[in-house]
């Protein structure tokens, strides 16, 4: 796509089924997740294009929504904060308080509430009609967040234990492996401080990246197929899009609960004593 | 076209390698988002959270207090009454007491009286047989002095000898009805 400025749409509009124009030809795959910038050039050092606009965009939402329901807010809540609340306080018991608990718990609440709305919030661009793509298919966004897990969690493990005892809690220390301690040490800390961060990153952005391929793939191929006796694939394939668009919409939430979920169980791997 | 393109010009990125620009602009939005919530949003609402609590746990002791005088005045109540029955049995109690002395009494009393009734008719009985038997005898005396002077023609006028006669007479006759007896 990015080949072609003129192209708007994420396939060619007039290739159909028996056409003489192969599915090859519009199949959704790696390019689909590639944008002409709106501004500046993709080579360029700095460009904008539309995941970068659909990031601060919702942002924008996210802010507006909380500030029109927290920034006054009432000890008797209105429809809009009741609402707001209700997500507010699902982060806050139904995450963090579970897994940190209520003292050690409160001073993440901040970082964990905003991740998940981030999250969710950038998940769920992917099916808004027009905007239609998710921004955590593009892995920056979801390395950005890892990056700030991974930077939190690797200090408040240094804070809490000094630098031997960081050390014994990244590799694992247990004198009782005997013989096999210095292989368990190397493998546990090649999996905590790299394995890890690169698998919450790719986790959440492998999901919305293989998500919208599905979409893509059935949203194309409903109208690649709608000529001649195509039309009834063309149908098989557009109750497929509707069906995914649902399943999309709740695999959106999810990955914001995991990511989320996640991080605050690096956090209290972090916060815990070493044994 | 796309793939073929792709493919031509090389342009098939690796998309798990991070471009710089996007890294950027997305560390921009969330530190916008955590920015607002943490700064003023969520202490926001933190803070009326703590006010609806205080406010609801006020609530909650206000009714409870309540709920404990409303129990103290039940119980109270209770007592009261459990008392007044226990006065009124106790009442009913005195008054069948009293009411058992009365009747007995009563039935003393008329037992009493009935004695004496009965005493006084045996007295009277008594006097008036005595009354009888002394009439009796004189009469009887009388008629047999005057049927004897009139069979010995002798009057037998004269007192004391009459009356001598007249009780040996009688005695013989109760000698004889003591001995028929």
């Amino acid at each position: 796509m990015s080949a072609d400025p003129t192209q708007v749409l994420a396939f060619e509009t007039d290739c159909h089924i028996f056409d003489g124009c192969g599915f090859a030809d519009v199949a959704p795959g790696l390019h689909s997740f590639l944008f002409e910038p709106l501004l500046g050039h993709q080579d360029d050092a700095v460009y904008f294009n539309k995941t970068m606009l659909l990031a601060l965009l919702g942002s924008i939402i996210i802010v507006g929504f909380f500030w029109a329901a927290f920034a006054k807010p009432k000890v008797v809540p209105g429809k809009l904060q009741m609402v707001a609340e209700a997500g507010y306080d699902f982060v806050r018991r139904g995450v963090v308080y579970e897994t940190l608990g209520k003292k050690e718990g409160e001073k993440y609440v901040p970082l964990i509430v905003s991740l998940f709305f981030f999250v969710w919030i950038m998940n769920v661009w992917s099916i808004i009609p027009i905007a239609q793509f998710p921004v955590t298919a593009i892995i920056s966004y979801p390395a950005v967040l890892a990056g700030i897990v991974y930077v939190l969690w690797v200090s408040l493990t240094f804070k809490r234990h000094g630098f031997v005892g960081a050390f014994k809690n990244f590799t694992g220390y247990d004198k009782s492996l005997g013989g096999v301690l210095p292989l368990s040490m190397t493998i546990e800390l090649f999996s905590n401080l790299i394995v890890r961060p690169f698998t919450h990153a790719v986790r959440l952005f492998a999901n919305m990246f293989a998500g919208h391929t599905l979409l893509l793939l059935f949203t194309i191929a409903t109208w690649y197929m709608l000529n001649g006796i195509g039309i009834a694939y063309s149908a098989v394939s557009f109750t497929m899009v509707l069906v995914m668009t649902a399943f999309e919409l709740f695999i959106q939430a999810v990955q914001a609960y995991v990511f989320v979920l996640l991080t605050c169980s690096f956090i209290q791997g972090a916060l815990a004593e070493h044994h | 076209m796309s793939l073929v393109n792709l493919a031509a010009g090389g342009e098939a990125e690796n998309p798990l390698i991070p471009p710089i620009p996007e890294l950027v602009i997305g560390l921009i939005a969330f530190v916008i988002v955590f920015g607002f919530l943490a700064k003023k949003l969520l202490p926001n609402i933190n803070k009326v959270l703590e006010e609806r609590r205080e406010a609801i746990e006020g609530g909650i002791e206000k009714a409870e207090a309540a709920q404990t005088e409303a129990q103290s005045v039940l119980e109270q109540y209770k007592a009261q009454l459990a008392e007044a029955r226990h006065e009124a049995a106790r009442l009913r109690q005195e008054a069948q007491e009293q009411g058992a002395a009365l009747i007995a009494e009563m039935r003393a009393e008329g037992q009493r009286q009935r004695e004496e009734i009965v005493a006084a008719g045996h007295a009277q009985i008594e006097a008036d047989r005595k009354a009888a038997a002394s009439a009796l005898r004189q009469d009887v005396g009388k008629l047999a002095t005057d049927l004897a002077g009139k069979l010995v023609g002798e009057s037998l006028e004269d007192h004391a000898r009459q009356s001598r006669v007249i009780d040996r007479f009688l005695d013989d006759l109760e000698e004889k009805a003591e001995a028929t007896r």
